[in-house]
């Protein structure tokens, strides 16, 4: 078995009284695509801004591809290679479609502000490498299209889409993706599905999602991690966690054991 | 695309406007006779307003950051640079530099000042938002005001005088036009989709791996700098500066025109620094035109108050500014 990609190690986080999330152990390897469920306040996206660098930890450890990401800003946790998504959409609302993924490539520059202000050949030639990279990214996910319109025109489950491409712009080897069901129709929930795989496949990412609709993560996830009041109460394939008794307690309730 | 090829427009019309004051007063032996000290007052203070006016709009239009000390800067400007040329002026124009370098140094070291404090301000400052960040400007702004007022080797309350007076319409609006091209070119680039995305989301822009803190100090800082090059060219063109001149009410005067132009847009807010400079003067004339009814003469008289009534007109009914491409109030995600 190959060295964990993220390593979360006994992770607390407490606001004051509270205890957000409470000595959570979690490891996510290489191209795995790993489930995180749990009901609504159970701590699931603090998880998330624990990894991305949002929120420090109180006590615990975070490790990502073998060094601590704990201390670190957002920005810099993102350059290291993890990338997410947001629970409610959080797109460039006054930037074109084409110029939201652009945005999250700024990173990869390596011309300096003084390259930006004179023009020079460098910043023309990485201005055109990374037009024709976003171009590819929006091709793939066929938001090609709409590349000059505002991003808050599109439909929802394409704001949804585009949210992942920016996300991919990055070049992560981590993606977290927070509700991309939420809102969606059955039709696109299963379009949704494909994408996710379809991604992880591609470009060979590993991928932690939380998500409420259990269609979708007992369908695509190969792990699940159930929360409850910020610990973590159960881990497993889909299968077993569909099966496990606190679990359906918790969360899933009697009729999707029974489904 | 379209906006690269408006740049191409906005730069090219920078330059003639360049060439033009040039051919206005070419130096020490202009081409065509100088207008009268008037028109030459009113037109200067123009350009003055366009280099605030627009770098402010790349603090606060742009970058979103509310900044209230603009005036602030250009203090730091203005009076670093009318020092400088009043210590070493004279020293260096009399030896291998000639006044027109020293002039050109001065402004330099009057921007670079200014940029100092704001990366001094800038760096602990930017991490406030919105309401806390105008209120730590503006404090920053009646510091450095009262500061001034108890520096006795800066003339105290007597203010600072005995500058020459280098600024011609040529270097004002060839200033005018480097800040609007360091602006444009900025903003038409990576660096400037990084400022749009922090004022868009600073949370998304951070998990997009934009380093905000980086971008609103860049930011800040340029707008500084230019406008301490403002206050260098006011302070030789004024051949006086006062404390009192640079307090917050001359920065309101520059976030209104930044707001009327339209946050984040060069052109609108050019265009709006123009009209706040020349409107007010052109009240002025109303009130004297004769042939006006009585009661016309009168309302013109109080053309601070009509000034201010069409400010109020505009802001009802077009909020976000003359240019401005979407509402001028940030929503909150």
């Amino acid at each position: 078995m190959s060295a964990p990609l993220l390593e979360l190690e006994n992770t607390t986080v407490q606001f004051g009284g509270l205890k957000a999330v409470s000595e959570l152990s979690l490891t996510i390897r290489d191209a795995e695509l790993v489930g995180l469920i749990g009901p609504n306040g159970a701590g699931k996206t603090t998880v998330f801004n624990l990894i991305t660098g949002v929120y420090q930890p109180t006590a615990g450890r975070i490790h990502f591809s073998g060094s601590s990401v704990v201390g670190h800003r957002p920005y810099a946790i993102t350059g290291r290679g993890i990338a997410r998504t947001f629970q409610n959409i959080r797109l460039f609302p006054s930037l074109t479609v084409f110029d939201n993924v652009r945005t999250a490539c700024n990173m990869h520059l390596r011309h300096g502000i003084s390259h930006a202000l004179l023009r020079g050949r460098s910043f023309a030639n990485e201005e055109r490498e990374i037009e024709a990279a976003v171009i590819d990214l929006l091709e793939i996910f066929s938001l090609a299209k709409q590349r000059d319109l505002p991003c808050r025109s599109l439909p929802y489950g394409d704001q949804r889409r585009l949210e992942i491409v920016r996300a991919l712009a990055t070049r992560p080897r981590l993606l977290l993706l927070d509700e991309p069901a939420a809102g969606m129709n059955p039709t696109e929930k299963v379009e949704l599905m494909k994408l996710i795989r379809f991604t992880q496949e591609k470009f060979r990412l590993a991928v932690l999602l939380v998500e409420h609709d259990m269609k979708v993560v007992m369908g695509i996830c190969e792990r699940i991690c159930v929360l409850d009041y910020g610990k973590k109460i159960a881990e497993g394939t889909p299968t077993e966690i569909q099966a496990n008794p606190e679990v359906i307690a918790a969360y899933l309730g009697k009729e999707a054991a029974d489904a | 695309m379209m906006r690269e090829h408006s740049k191409l427009y906005l730069v090219l019309a920078c330059l003639s406007s360049v060439l033009l004051s040039s051919a206005f007063s070419g130096g020490a032996a202009p081409v065509i006779p100088p207008l009268n000290s008037y028109y030459f007052d009113v037109l200067i203070g123009l350009g003055i307003n366009v280099i605030l006016a627009v770098s402010l709009n790349l603090v606060n239009g742009y970058t979103g950051q509310f900044s209230l000390g603009h005036a602030g800067f250009m203090a730091v400007g203005a009076y670093t640079s009318a020092w400088l040329t009043l210590s070493y002026g004279y020293a260096l124009g009399a030896g291998a530099l000639s006044t027109t370098t020293t002039f050109v140094l001065a402004l330099l070291g009057g921007g670079i000042g200014a940029a100092l404090a704001g990366f001094a301000v800038g760096v602990p400052s930017l991490r406030l938002r919105g309401d806390y960040l105008a209120i730590v400007t503006l404090g920053f702004n009646e510091i450095i005001k009262g500061v001034i007022q108890n520096a006795e080797p800066l003339g105290a309350q007597r203010g600072l005088g005995g500058m020459v007076q280098h600024t011609t319409f040529f270097w004002t609006f060839a200033c005018a036009a480097l800040t609007i091209y360091v602006v444009v070119n900025l903003v038409n680039s990576t660096y400037g989709r990084g400022f749009l995305a922090v004022r868009d989301d600073e949370i998304a822009a951070e998990a997009m791996g934009i380093n905000t803190t980086k971008y609103k100090v860049i930011a800040f800082v340029l707008g500084a700098f230019f406008a301490g090059v403002a206050g260098g060219l006011y302070a030789h063109f004024k051949q006086f500066i006062h404390p009192e001149g640079f307090n917050f009410m001359r920065s309101f005067d520059i976030v209104v025109m930044v707001i009327l132009g339209g946050m984040g847009s060069t052109v609108g807010v050019c265009i709006a620094a123009a009209l706040l400079t020349i409107l007010p003067e052109l009240l002025r004339f109303v009130a004297r035109i004769e042939a006006l009814p009585d009661w016309l003469q009168r309302v013109a008289e109080n053309r601070m108050i009509l000034y201010s009534l069409l400010l109020i007109v505009l802001m009802l009914t077009r909020p976000q500014g003359l240019f401005g491409a979407r509402a001028a109030v940030t929503r909150k995600a």
